[in-house]
């Protein structure tokens, strides 16, 4: 058996920050990716630029970028925001939330491409079903558009998962205790480098794997009502 | 916010992308190089001839490129046969290491992209090929590959995209690339925000001239299409 010298614990405790970081990511970038796509279809040219801006730029620098300009560049924002309202003590931001926060924003930019796709693809009748039936907008987009937006989506969001799930790993650089930093720390201790480091590889690899049969029961599940069983 | 210190750091930042555009061009041409036999055997009829290929591209897809690197610059310092090697002068260079992970990385990904576009040839084109009386050879190379070339061509640029923004991570093993020198100034000016956004804009600006280039090759490889298809440019 491989001998991980009592580091097994903590590499699994970092799997479960990982996936931690990697869920919330989701639900916002999910969120973010939701109102981008919103934004870009909007008949208002001010949320179009936005839109647009805010895609083109987070799609164009690295990711690790991304995150180092979040955790280094979120205190002086805040801090510079706080003193407006009269608060002057020093605010830090940590590691975690900075993860959400670039990785979030990293997925809801491709995921507003995914769903702008997916929105597109909605026949205009359905829009006009609903209205017909009396629906308002919010009804309308929970009820008919959302469920069917899902399904079409449901591919492309899954493939940005596995993107995420591994991008979860640059949030080590700045100090979260995921998987990838409790093998650098069992490394140092140990110098057996790249035994931890393929444990690492295999704890992601098995992550992976979990969220690709868990996408692929979710594909089936949304498109129920068109497969004849 | 004081830009002052980009303008008084921009040289600096400039000879840390030059060192990124080294490591994306050298990386992304061998991965293309190992990426065609790799794609071949992935689609080869025998079963354990696809076996490697498949784990091959599934381990380098499915684990971060960060662990990669690392795998390689400090995994492979583990073994005495390694330090003793003649490899040794190269896996010593942090450079190298990089160069080798992201050569790695990038033909796994690429080999998919290379097979999408040989399986995306319609099967007519294969048993035109076949009628004619080619052999094998001569089918992939006057057909299928040029074929493959054009199909492939959008996803390639992506990919390179991609390539561009690992190149990163080269920062975490003392790269001193875009991202590596970014952080040395920051550490010596701390104005991250400032030099971060700097660096973010030249990472930017690349991306932009890879799209445009990739964006004429592809109306050149794929005008025999005829001028309906070609995608006209937007303006602005």
């Amino acid at each position: 058996m491989i001998d991980l010298h009592g580091f097994g614990d903590q590499l699994l405790q970092g799997a479960v920050v990982t996936l931690e970081l990697a869920l919330s990511s989701l639900f916002v970038g999910l969120l973010l990716g939701l109102l981008g796509a919103s934004a870009k279809l909007s008949s208002i040219k001010l949320f179009r630029w936005i839109a647009h801006g805010y895609t083109t730029i987070i799609r164009g620098i690295p990711e690790l970028l991304t995150v180092l300009i979040i955790y280094f560049g979120a205190t002086s924002v805040l801090m510079a925001i706080a003193s407006v309202f009269g608060y002057d003590e020093y605010i830090e931001v940590g590691a975690f939330a900075a993860g959400v926060t670039a990785l979030g924003l990293t997925f809801g930019a491709y995921a507003t491409e995914v769903f702008r796709g997916a929105l597109q693809s909605i026949p205009k009748g359905q829009h006009e079903a609903a209205i017909a039936l009396g629906m308002g907008p919010i009804r309308k987009f929970y009820r008919i558009i959302l469920p069917q937006v899902w399904r079409i989506a449901l591919p492309g969001i899954g493939n940005l998962f596995l993107v995420l799930l591994k991008d979860t790993a640059l949030v080590s650089v700045v100090g979260l205790d995921d998987i990838m930093r409790k093998a650098n720390i069992a490394v140092s201790s140990t110098k057996e480098a790249f035994l931890f480091y393929l444990v690492a590889a295999f704890m992601y690899l098995a992550l992976t794997i979990v969220s690709m049969v868990l996408v692929s029961y979710l594909e089936k599940r949304a498109s129920r009502g068109l497969t004849r069983g | 916010m004081d830009f002052s210190v980009v303008v008084e750091y921009f040289p600096r930042l400039l000879s840390g992308a030059w060192v990124s555009l080294q490591l994306v061009v050298l990386s992304v041409v061998l991965g293309g190089i190992f990426a065609l036999p790799i794609a071949l055997a992935r689609i080869s009829p025998v079963a354990w001839v696809r076996a490697f290929p498949f784990a091959y591209i599934f381990f380098f897809r499915g684990t971060p490129l960060l662990v990669q690197i690392f795998l390689v610059y400090y995994g492979a310092s583990q073994f005495d046969a390694v330090r003793e090697s003649i490899f040794w002068p190269i896996l010593r260079e942090p450079f190298w290491c990089a160069i080798i992970a992201f050569t790695l990385n990038t033909s796994a990904y690429t080999a998919e992209i290379f097979r999408g576009a040989i399986q995306a040839i319609p099967q007519g084109e294969v048993e035109a090929c076949k009628v004619v009386g080619m052999t094998k050879v001569q089918m992939y190379r006057r057909i299928l590959l040029p074929r493959a070339f054009g199909i492939v061509l959008p996803a390639y640029g992506n990919e390179i995209i991609l390539m561009l923004k690992g190149s990163a991570l080269a920062s975490t093993i003392t790269i001193l690339d875009l991202t590596g020198m970014a952080r040395t100034i920051i550490a010596r000016t701390y104005t991250p925000m400032e030099i971060f956004l700097a660096a973010g804009g030249i990472y930017l600006l690349i991306s932009i001239v890879v799209i445009a280039i990739f964006r004429q090759i592809e109306l050149r490889q794929n005008r025999y299409l005829g001028t309906l298809s070609i995608k006209v440019p937007d303006k602005g």
